[in-house]
């Protein structure tokens, strides 16, 4: 399985690949395994959705392509990025590079931007729309000024914001929410990023707001050719827009494949209980079936497979004493459970 | 037939706002516009709309949380009896308020840090009722083992407790006075999916078991769907639709409705469906649009829309579906896919 991935690997070149990235926090008198052994690659033009309950580790993961995370957090692993335009970042591991470096701060906002949960706390309230959209265009693409602001005005143009001129002058707290994400998503992309990380984009939205941004970043991903890690915990939006699937639970992706067989054919208990709890509209009034219990602290963990206490299919004897292998069902679909360990899949299924 | 509990009648909340220039007068925004509805008894009402269009304001002005402008709420007693909501007397409230409860959205903030969870629990029954110590401890005791809370961790205060378990505390602390109607206002839009199925099948097996009639405020249809018996529909601070739940999803007859239905994100990456984009923003109420406050948005806008404002009446669909659109049963508009029925 080892050498399938290796082969792979030495064809075609993904944009980025994430190999073994563990995160831990050293709390008082225990560590904290915020994200522990993940790995995925995100090719080019494509979009990998990251999902998953609060507490799971999306968040940290997508900050750790950045660099992002916080001071306390001891990252490890290795993120590949590989930028088909710029040859110096070949074969770059992100996590080598210093935090606070000239190097890291050239792919910032340039190469990979970031999209953030809260437009109203991620835009400073002291600056205009435009000069914080002009900030990024002058560190990376142009020196003048006026050209800046004619980039700046095109890019919001390009997000759906009507009278640019007018509005390039405004503060934040002018615009609606929905307009600010938009203003969060023309910052995003005014360097023509290679990787779009979005981190909750629409969460904090109304419905008939998060349909049009979804739309807006579908439409512009068409144009721009970018790849993108959608992170959050809404199925619906995942089905929507994404490519590719990466469940999280505890720090691990416990289910990764395209998106069809995700919905179609899920695999793990987690990603079952996940679809089964949904309400899912047109089906009429209808009971739930909720995953029981809570999602447990990822300190001191008892149970090598993380969902256990939770599980209905759970094996004493098994799930709690070995650690759990990734298992591959089929070429592009893996799964981290025993009930697919060896090939009898299918008697466990039914 | 249930008879109805609650009676709604025109109902108007204005707030004022605050003067921007010197000498200016300030100007009284209109938060709800004339809502009048009828509650009836263990039934789930749902109100969905968009952010600001007066959800919140509409469950606080009924439970008496709000001063309304003008308007009137009639609540009908046990022993039936009408009596106004909004003006109750000295004893009739202390008698009758604890009959309407609330949850609220955030359990993060709706549960005092400084208190235990046994007194954040108790207080309503300390506060209305006459009870020894001994008796509350039970009540207690009963309503958390019911809601599902280990009655042993009663004594831990709210942080030591997860977002799914902090809304087992408020809604137990909503039921402990035995009300006859909750409002739960964005109950379990805090909630991660998993938390929010046991929450909702919670608060399905509680109105079978004691007949609670719940207001429910949502914004999220699909879980709307699931648990509610009728939906009314908020936009700008009216009701513009108000139906039973199918008659609601599979015949809308509000454009807005519509709309609201088919920008939802189907957990489903086989159906791609066509949906309708509302252009532009949820107008500002403090200058709302003349005529029909969706004519800016609507697809099907006309003449008529701009300049005469539509009542909420009765449609093709029956007596129960109502809707304020001039149009409404004129326009084709689109349901939402069943997917039992295309099984």
């Amino acid at each position: 399985m080892k050498q399938m991935r290796a082969n792979k690997r030495s064809t075609e070149q993904p944009l980025l690949s994430v190999e073994d990235l563990k995160v831990t926090i050293q709390m008082d008198n225990a560590v904290l395994k915020a994200v522990d052994g993940v790995s995925f690659t995100i090719e080019k033009g494509k979009t990998l959705g990251l999902v998953g309950e609060s507490g799971c580790g999306k968040s940290l993961t997508s900050r750790s392509i950045m660099s992002l995370n916080p001071k306390e957090c001891e990252t490890t692993g290795e993120i590949l990025f590989n930028s088909s335009l710029d040859q110096k970042l070949k074969g770059l591991n992100i996590l080598d590079l210093d935090p606070t470096g000239k190097k890291i701060r050239s792919i910032r906002g340039k190469k990979i931007s970031m999209i953030f949960q809260e437009p109203m706390t991620a835009l400073s309230p002291l600056y205009t729309i435009g000069n914080q959209i002009m900030e990024n265009i002058l560190l990376h693409r142009t020196k003048n000024k006026k050209e800046a602001k004619q980039i700046a005005l095109e890019m919001l143009r390009k997000v759906g914001i009507s009278d640019e001129e007018k509005r390039f002058n405004d503060y934040p707290h002018e615009f609606s929410g929905g307009m600010r994400q938009r203003v969060m998503i023309a910052i995003a992309l005014a360097c023509n990023p290679e990787l779009l990380i979005a981190d909750e984009p629409t969460t904090a939205l109304d419905v008939t707001i998060q349909a049009q941004v979804l739309e807006l970043m579908k439409s512009l991903q068409d144009e721009l050719g970018m790849a993108i890690l959608l992170v959050t915990h809404d199925l619906g939006v995942i089905a929507e827009i994404c490519d590719e699937v990466a469940v999280m639970y505890l720090g691990e992706i416990v289910e990764k494949a395209p998106v069809h067989e995700i919905f179609n054919q899920p695999k793990h208990p987690y990603t079952k209980g996940l679809i089964n709890s949904m309400p899912i509209l047109g089906t009429g009034k209808q009971r739930l079936e909720p995953i029981e219990g809570t999602v447990p602290l990822a300190i001191n963990m008892s149970h090598k497979c993380g969902f256990y206490d939770r599980c209905t299919h759970r094996i004493q004897g098994i799930c709690d004493v070995q650690a759990v292998p990734e298992t591959q069902v089929s070429s592009n679909h893996s799964v981290r459970c025993f009930l697919y360990n060896e090939h009898e899949e299918d008697e466990q299924n039914a | 037939m249930p008879e109805p509990i609650l009676r709604v009648k025109d109902l108007n909340k204005e707030f004022k706002t605050k003067s921007t220039k010197l000498f200016s007068k300030s100007v009284p925004v209109k938060i709800l516009k004339d809502i009048s509805f009828d509650l009836l008894e263990g039934e789930t009402l749902s109100v969905v709309g968009e952010s600001g269009s007066g959800k919140t304001t509409l469950g606080r002005c009924v439970l008496n949380g709000l001063d309304a402008t003008s308007g009137e709420v009639v609540y009908v007693t046990n022993d039936e009896k009408a009596v106004d909501y909004l003006n109750l007397g000295k004893a009739d409230y202390k008698k009758y308020r604890k009959d309407i409860q609330m949850i609220f959205q955030d359990p993060y903030s709706s549960l005092n840090p400084r208190m235990t969870v046994f007194d954040i629990i108790s207080e309503p029954l300390v506060t209305n009722y006459d009870v020894k110590k001994k008796e509350v401890e039970e009540h207690v005791a009963d309503i958390a083992e019911r809601v599902g809370l280990n009655p042993h961790l009663l004594k831990r205060y709210p942080h030591a407790f997860s977002g799914g378990q902090r809304q087992r505390i408020a809604i137990a602390r909503a039921l402990i006075t035995q009300p006859r109607v909750i409002v739960c206002d964005e109950a379990v839009s805090a909630l991660d999916v998993s938390i929010q199925a046991q929450i909702i099948n919670l608060l399905d097996d509680l109105q079978t078991e004691m007949g609670i009639t719940y207001i429910f405020i949502s914004h999220d249809l699909s879980v709307v769907q699931t648990i509610s018996d009728r939906v009314a529909v908020m936009h700008l601070g009216r009701i513009v639709e108000l139906a039973s739940v199918d008659s609601f999803f599979e015949n809308p007859k509000h454009p807005y409705s519509e709309a609201l239905l088919s920008s939802v994100p189907k957990p489903d990456p086989d159906v791609k469906t066509d949906r309708i984009i509302l252009q532009g923003e949820v107008p500002n109420p403090g200058n709302p649009p003349s005529g029909c406050e969706f004519h800016p948005r609507c697809p099907y806008a006309t003449e008529l829309c701009r300049t005469e404002i539509p009542e909420l009446k009765e449609t093709g669909q029956g007596k129960r579906h109502l809707s304020a659109c001039h149009y409404a049963d004129e326009l084709e508009l689109r349901g939402v896919w069943h997917a039992n029925q295309a099984k």
